[in-house]
């Protein structure tokens, strides 16, 4: 995991020192309310329906052993003694005081931590595979090249005033496990015909209220061009793209209104006049490897014989093991997901007990590393199989293995109604109801891979429109009602959802995801998974159902 | 009135010339449009010429003419535009202009240090109370990340 050498660690605390400035003038009120937005929100700070909320950058999901007890040291003191995971791999408060949040900052900086571009109108942080550098599938570690955009993207001086917000995801697996294509710049290590491993590059995708899959603008880019390829397409951007309506800001709609021809022809011609001055030396790019090379993996791991013991013995750990661990590239090793999906727990909080106790077994078994997921969990990557079972009876001691990953009680969910100030609808309470109703698991694991994605509005934090179901909180003359969506994935055969028909409310929401779910149990063939159903019959089965009584 | 220039507060000696009103003598600056359509006549004046720039101009059609100014002046109509900041990193980085750019109209002095990065070296504020905390606002950072322009 990368380690802060002199140069980052000062310039975080002079950004904490900065914000303490901006934080102290509009207090005093020498900036204003128009001003000082653009200003916390470049530092994730937004005021939200009942107090202020900071989302702190998780970069491309590692977090250490120290971090998290760090995140734990926060929600205790400065907040309500819990914090939230979100979809791009950052963790929010909900709770603290403005006037805080500078003290919250200095804290976060004492462990390498911050907040810097976690929202407004710039470069984000970039987010990548949760299983990078453990996975089977990977071509290249992508962490390195997540560690180099990170650096060229704080705080840069020409792209800080964008048109509207930008993010950009890296994966190096075949499966894409980081929504790539949804991205403003998605980037995929690939191998060439001569067998070098460069960048795929996608750009102009996005979810939110215009779903729009990427598109390539670059089948290979040589590794050392990365940061004057990205130049170039945010100059572009910056320069030409919207800015007279913030629906319509973003890149995919500069892309969607100018055409790809005509967009990579300004982009190709920015390039060929900056790429040689911006070169990535190999030396550069081997020196950030060196910080994430493997750990001390012991090469007998394998050989432990209690792990299928403990298998066959307990059926519970079984189950567990089956759902919410995941292959590891090296023998004897698995990756085990904690999930924050528990029937009772908002998806994606965790309390500051919890985050101490996973601190603890981080560094007891998985070398004090935590990485967070897209789909709002957390990861200990490398866990021996011999510790598997005494990881998973601590887990379930502190209702952290409940064993539903990618079922569909495994739900992306944003706060909704109960805390955001953009949101229509609640998405809380609805998912605590879906997950009620679907509390036997052994029916959850008949079901099998549903992704559901709900949003408590039109922007689309919790995805919606790529959840295998999407659920889309809508304000009808003051009441919540619900838009459902069948077909969507952000793997790598992405798609958008389809309509199911129109909103139903609140009180039918979780009796129509049952519908179709018993239809999907009816109807499926041999070993067809949900999203496989769905491409092969369409909607219109699923629709029957759910407005069968209307 | 007083402005930043190079890391220091100094008195300003130039005027600029609104489009409907008649050139004068001394240090001006025009609009593009201006700049464009009165170029010959601007050219005899006796004073020093600047052009200001607004977001939605293009710096390129500029660049064959700059040999012949002293001063381009990017004017934000609000502080949130960031083309600016790209026109002044192309006016640095690609055209190689070496003469003062100046930030005008509605910035915060917490983007002067954005702004002195891409290439800008005088900054003239709206309130000139804050001259002091703007400069001072220069050196916010002491570290980067990226190349830019300084």
């Amino acid at each position: 995991m990368y380690q802060y050498n002199d140069i980052d660690q000062t310039l975080i605390e002079q950004r904490v020192d900065q914000f303490r400035r901006q934080t102290e003038s509009f207090l005093k009120g020498q900036i204003s309310d128009d001003q000082f937005r653009a200003l916390r929100l470049m530092n994730g700070v937004y005021i939200q329906t009942h107090a202020p909320m900071l989302r702190i950058a998780g970069p491309y999901g590692l977090l250490n052993s120290k971090q998290i007890r760090k995140l734990a040291h926060i929600a205790r003191t400065y907040d309500k003694n819990y914090c939230h995971f979100t979809t791009r791999q950052n963790v929010q408060f909900n709770w603290p005081q403005l006037e805080r949040i500078p003290d919250i900052l200095e804290e976060l900086a004492s462990v390498q931590m911050h907040a810097i571009q976690t929202s407004g109108n710039c470069l984000r942080n970039t987010s990548s595979d949760h299983l990078a550098g453990v996975c089977i599938d990977e071509i290249e570690d992508p962490r390195p090249y997540c560690e180099i955009i990170r650096q060229w993207t704080t705080l840069h001086p020409e792209f800080a005033y964008l048109p509207r917000k930008f993010k950009i995801a890296v994966s190096g697996a075949k499966l894409d496990r980081a929504a790539t294509q949804f991205h403003d710049i998605g980037l995929h290590l690939v191998k060439n015909d001569a067998g070098e491993i460069g960048f795929r590059v996608l750009v102009g995708g996005g979810l939110g209220r215009t779903p729009i899959i990427g598109q390539v603008i670059k089948p290979f880019l040589e590794k050392k061009h990365l940061l004057s390829y990205l130049e170039a397409i945010l100059r572009i951007y910056n320069l030409f793209g919207r800015r007279d309506n913030k629906y319509k800001a973003r890149i995919k709609i500069l892309v969607k209104e100018s055409g790809m021809e005509k967009f990579s022809e300004l982009v190709e011609k920015e390039w060929l006049l900056i790429r040689d001055d911006l070169e990535l030396s190999t030396d550069r790019i081997d020196a950030i490897k060196t910080q994430f090379t493997p750990p001390a993996y012991e090469t007998d791991a394998g050989q432990d014989s209690g792990f299928e013991l403990s298998r066959l013995e307990n059926k519970a750990f079984a189950t567990w093991i089956k759902y919410n661990t995941a292959d590891h590239k090296v023998a004897g090793y698995r990756a085990a997901f904690i999930s924050l999906k528990a029937p009772d727990s908002p998806p994606g909080d965790m309390t500051d007990t919890q985050l101490d106790a996973i601190a603890d077994l981080a560094d007891q078994y998985s070398f004090g590393e935590i990485r967070s997921t897209h789909r709002q969990n957390l990861i200990l990557a490398d866990v021996k199989q011999a510790d598997l079972f005494p990881l998973w009876q601590q887990l379930d001691a502190l209702k952290l293995a409940t064993p539903n990953i990618g079922t569909a009680t495994d739900m992306i969910c944003c706060p909704g109604l109960d805390f955001c100030s953009l949101a229509n609808a609640s998405s809380i309470s609805v998912a605590k109801e879906i997950n009620d109703a679907l509390d036997d698991l052994d029916y959850l694991h008949d079901i099998g891979d549903v992704k559901i994605n709900m949003s408590g509005c039109m922007n689309g934090c919790a995805h919606q429109s790529v959840g295998h179901i999407g659920i889309l909180g809508v304000d009808k003359k003051g009441a919540e009602w619900y838009q459902l969506t069948l077909g969507g994935s952000s793997e790598n055969e992405a798609a958008i959802g389809e309509r199911l028909g129109p909103a139903v409310a609140k009180d039918q929401v979780t009796k129509a995801i049952t519908t179709i779910l018993d239809v999907y149990i009816k109807q499926r063939l041999e070993d067809e998974s949900f999203l496989n159903m769905v491409k092969r019959v369409g909607i219109i089965p699923f629709k029957e159902q759910v407005y069968a009584n209307n | 009135m007083q402005i930043i220039k190079d890391k220091q507060i100094v008195d300003d000696s130039w005027s600029f010339v609104a489009d409907d009103e008649e050139l004068k003598d001394g240090d001006i600056s025009v609009s593009l449009a201006r700049w464009k359509e009165d170029k010959q006549q601007l050219l005899k004046s006796n004073g020093k010429i600047g052009v200001r720039i607004g977001p939605a101009d293009s710096v390129e059609d500029i660049a064959a003419d700059l040999k012949d100014i002293q001063l381009i002046e990017l004017d934000f109509p609000a502080f949130a535009d960031g083309r600016i900041f790209s026109h002044a990193w192309l006016l640095r980085g690609r055209y190689n202009y070496q003469g003062e750019i100046r930030a005008t109209g509605h910035f915060m002095r917490d983007q002067v240090y954005y702004l002195s990065r891409v290439g800008v070296n005088a900054f003239s504020l709206e309130k000139t109370e804050d001259l002091p905390v703007a400069l001072s606002n220069l050196n916010d950072f002491s570290v980067n990340y990226q190349k830019s322009i300084r």
